[in-house]
């Protein structure tokens, strides 16, 4: 198996794994990241409470196995996937195992923190990666440890055993449940060379489908989110920003507010100077804290007070001209060239046949379902935090330099988010609540307004592609040209300049490889508007302006689409990629004719409703996408939407299923409706009516996900399906209604141009 | 030894026996038991069962319950629980999510499929889809495609598919009640 590693555990300088005895005879097994000389075993572990359990195993003499679970859930699933890959290498019987959050793991390394659970963020795609990388250690070492202990009991070498489901199984048929050999194990000496991982044909959760782990929680109600979460004698706090970023506060009167029954306080808070975004209150605020939500609400209600302008006076329109400005001044350097393979500008000379296209994306929010919350209980030498963070390192960095506590003394619980997106990378609600809660003397907990919420957003910023390709008589795209102009997400944020194009494009991304002359320019155009983290960045505004343009390109050649990409990518072979990425693209035209085959392509000329089709490659991964859309006077129909990916190994089929089902609408609705605007650098949408993720109606009744089988060492997923959903779409569009749509949101385009 | 009295246990007089007033208030019904609100009776539901009685499974999602994440069932109706005051709903019976599963622990039908279909995300919106397909199938035991389109509800992880065959499990098992 290319690239996998089933030779044993990999211990290394800075990880080994651990094992102590718990309360009433449990066997607890971790990791530890850590320099090997000292490691304390953290007290709570050995104690009844389960509260800083680490990405431990710990199995109960009653048979009970507690699996943590460290990183957040945002909806990625991974509370689910990653304790079931501990688990395969347990043999644990899945439904004797109970998962818990973990929370931020840390600990006080001479003042600086050390994170005990290693890798601990959601939603970048590379939670299971990590996990693949260590968590399979810690199961099987438990799994090693249980086997010596009924070896001994037994008398019979461990490797006459085996494992089963929880238990251990004797040669001659007799079973040892993992309770009872508990205590024991937890007394034999843990190994000193690497133990054996299970092969594949030996898995028996990995690849096999479970649903989420806390599903009963959630649909009961009586799954607890951080704005479900209640501090005793805590304050609610709800905010008041100034529309703009740079602005001040004029002028503020809190009479009225404060005459609220059961108002206390009014709190201002400033960004504090010097500080990069999302480390620091966003813009200046009025914050109300009272002894119950409503309360503060009315509070805020009554607020009067008036914000005054900063300097700046942007206004998105402008942005965009800007942009297309840029991309269309043939004299205008860029900021990066971020690709140049052959010569450019002597192909394009000799060119046959010219296509070119520009495309032009909107300002986007994150919408997250849970607006953004926090709740802060601080003492004199303790911090305790209940944060939806897609990072909570990120978030206690906030914390410390607040609080100016210790690493330990600061405890931070992630329960499961209520959606992520990109967005919950920023800590400037924690900074807040942490604010608040200091100035209120008492725990807080801080909410914010949907209003709020999508108006103070870090958003993703928009961006105009302007794509040139010149073709041989052969149909051979000999040359590719793309001039991308955006504001980057990482400005302000401690990259260098000369990487700031990493969160707008890909230097692997298509066609990369696999035309000989390609140059892919980045202009930068600066923007007041804070920005941040997106899904699936910088994939998605990439894949919809390349593989639309890739579809002109086949409409220009009279052609059908689909063989005008499988002549794109030949052969299948791999093509190495910098950075020992490999582009296979076999595996490529695999899930193109997957899509097509399932959507019958064959049709694509005779049927009157639309079919389009996509295909991306992401960090290893692979996606397409076919999508049939019909047209009934200005109503779009998207009939059909059907997905394939290759992930490599699937640990969770109807995890993966969810994942990609779920991305494929996220893709949807948000190229079918949604933009950001603003004027005089005000954002002008307010509430879920200003940013309509797509009804029911608009989306398509089913998502049909085909899932690639493969052996492959497995790569992340959370955002994979989002980047060909939306060019799949354009491209059944333009094949019902004839109408190419080059500007998002689709919608809006369509019914402009129809 | 002489005994002492403990002086708890002295009788008081009877005069000094001041009944405590009948606290005046809203009666309400949530899933079936009876709570008494003796606060603000203009405050949102939301807001009561939330804070109050910290039934969370009922979310805040923005100011004009837009999403329909608020959602829950009053005298059999759906309702934005963001835009009903506690006054407005005294004595009548009211369903969150909290309240569809059987005493017993038992899944609800719908909670069940949700459950199979893995109709979940982040799951921050799902209480609110139960809710708003309880009240879909209530009106409709085999709800059409077209009806179940007319669901108010928003979800950016985009279990919209997932949810549609769970609503279509419960309405084909005919095991909605």
């Amino acid at each position: 198996m290319i690239g996998d590693n089933h030779d044993g555990v990999r211990l290394t300088r800075r990880r080994f794994l651990q094992v102590v005895a718990g309360t009433a005879g449990a066997l607890v097994v971790g990791i530890r990241l850590a320099d090997a000389t000292d490691a304390p075993v953290p007290p709570a572990l050995l104690g009844d409470t389960l509260y800083g359990l680490g990405p431990f195993v710990r199995i109960d003499t009653d048979g009970n196995v507690i699996i943590g679970a460290r990183d957040p859930d945002t909806g990625t699933g991974t509370t689910t996937s990653l304790p079931r890959i501990i688990a395969d290498e347990l043999d644990a019987d899945w439904t004797r195992v109970s998962v818990v959050p973990l929370g931020l793991g840390v600990e006080d390394d001479n003042g600086k923190p050390r994170w005990t659970y290693g890798h601990q963020t959601s939603g970048l795609g590379n939670s299971i990666p990590a996990a693949w990388g260590d968590l399979r250690e810690v199961g099987a070492l438990a799994r090693w440890l249980l086997l010596q202990a009924a070896a001994r009991r037994l008398g019979v070498p461990a490797d006459r055993l085996r494992c089963e489901a929880g238990n251990v199984i004797a040669p001659d048929g007799r079973r040892f449940s993992y309770g009872s050999l508990a205590e024991a194990a937890s007394k034999v000496t843990p190994p000193t060379s690497p133990v054996p991982l299970k092969t594949p044909d030996r898995y028996t959760l990995i690849g096999h489908p479970a649903g989420t782990v806390d599903a009963r929680a959630v649909v009961t109600g009586e799954a607890i989110y951080t704005l479900d979460s209640y501090a005793g004698d805590m304050l609610t706090a709800v905010l008041s920003h100034c529309p703009w970023p740079d602005g001040s506060l004029d002028h503020l009167d809190t009479t009225d507010t404060l005459a609220v029954t059961g108002v206390v306080k009014v709190v201002q808070l400033k960004p504090e100077a010097g500080q990069p975004p999302g480390h620091t209150v966003r813009s200046p605020a009025v914050a109300v804290l009272a002894d119950s939500t409503w309360a503060a609400l009315q509070g805020r209600a009554k607020l009067k007070l008036q914000w005054k302008p900063g300097s700046q006076s942007e206004s998105s329109a402008w942005f965009e001209q800007q942009a297309a400005d840029l991309v269309n001044n043939k004299d205008a350097a860029p900021t990066t060239r971020v690709r140049n393979d052959g010569d450019v500008d002597a192909a394009s000379k000799k060119a046959a046949h010219r296509v070119d296209a520009t495309y032009v994306q909107p300002w986007l929010a994150h919408a997250t379902s849970e607006p953004m919350n926090c709740v802060v209980h601080i003492d004199k030498d303790s911090a305790t935090l209940v944060v939806p963070t897609q990072s909570p390192q990120d978030a206690w960095h906030v914390v410390q330099r607040l609080t100016g506590l210790s690493p330990a003394q600061i405890q931070i619980s992630v329960p499961r988010v209520g959606g992520g997106y990109g967005r919950r990378f920023d800590h400037d609600y924690v900074a807040e609540a942490v604010m608040l809660a200091k100035a209120a003397e008492k725990p807080v907990k801080l909410m914010w307004t949907r209003e709020e919420d999508m108006s103070q957003d870090f958003y993703r910023s928009a961006c105009v592609h302007k794509l040139n390709a010149t073709l041989d008589g052969k149909r051979q795209i000999v040359s590719w040209n793309q001039r991308m102009a955006s504001a980057s997400a990482f400005a302000h944020r401690g990259v260098p300049d000369n990487r700031l194009w990493t969160s707008e494009v890909d230097a692997h991304q298509l066609p990369a490889g696999l035309v000989p002359n390609l140059r892919s320019d980045w202009y930068s155009l600066p923007s007041a508007m804070p920005r941040g983290l997106a899904r699936g960045m910088p994939h998605v505004s990439n894949a919809f302006a390349v593989e639309s343009f890739v579809d002109e390109i086949a409409h220009s050649l009279k052609e059908d689409p689909l063989v005008t990409r499988l002549r794109l990518l030949g052969v299948p072979r791999q093509i190495p990629l910098e950075e020992g990425q490999t582009l296979d693209t076999g595996r490529l035209i695999n899930v193109l004719k997957l899509v097509a085959d399932r959507i019958e392509w064959k049709n694509w000329l005779r049927t009157v409703n639309g079919l389009g089709i996509a295909c991306w490659y992401v960090d290893g991964a692979y996606v397409a996408h076919a999508v049939e859309a019909s047209l009934q006077g200005d109503r779009l129909n998207i009939e059909r939407a059907v997905c394939a990916v290759d992930v490599g190994r699937v640990v969770n089929p109807k995890g993966l299923e969810g994942q990609v089902a779920g991305a494929t609408l996220d893709a949807l609705s948000t190229a079918l409706n949604l933009s950001v605007t603003y004027k005089d650098s005000q954002v002008q949408q307010r509430n879920w009516k200003d940013y309509p993720l797509a009804s029911m109606a608009q989306l398509p009744d089913t998502t049909e996900v085909i899932l690639v089988p493969s052996e492959l060492e497995p790569t992340g997923a959370s955002f994979l399906a989002m980047p060909t959903a939306a060019p799949a779409l354009a491209n059944a569009v333009f094949r019902v209604s004839a109408v190419r749509v080059r500007r998002l949101p689709l919608m809006k385009e369509l019914l402009r141009m129809l | 030894m002489a005994q002492v009295q403990d002086p708890i246990l002295t009788p008081h007089p009877t005069n000094a026996i001041v009944p405590e007033k009948v606290r005046e208030g809203i009666d309400l019904e949530i899933n079936g038991r009876t709570y008494r609100h003796t606060g603000d009776a203009q405050m949102p539901l939301l807001w009561y069962l939330r804070d109050i009685l910290r039934l969370t499974g009922t979310k805040y999602s923005g100011e004009h319950g837009e999403g329909g994440h608020d959602l829950v069932l009053v005298d059999g109706k759906l309702a934005s629980a963001t835009h009903v005051a506690v006054a407005d709903v005294a004595g009548k019976p009211i369903t969150t999510v909290e309240g569809l599963a059987a005493a017993d622990g038992k899944l609800h039908p719908l909670q069940q499929a949700f459950v199979d279909e893995d109709a979940i995300g982040c799951g921050y919106c799902t209480p609110g889809w139960l809710m708003a397909s309880l009240d879909l199938l209530n009106r409709h035991s085999q709800p059409s495609d077209n009806e179940i389109d007319q669901l108010p509800n928003l979800c950016r992880c985009g279990c919209q598919t997932r949810v549609r065959l769970a609503i279509k499990r419960v309405a084909s098992a005919g095991s909605h009640a």
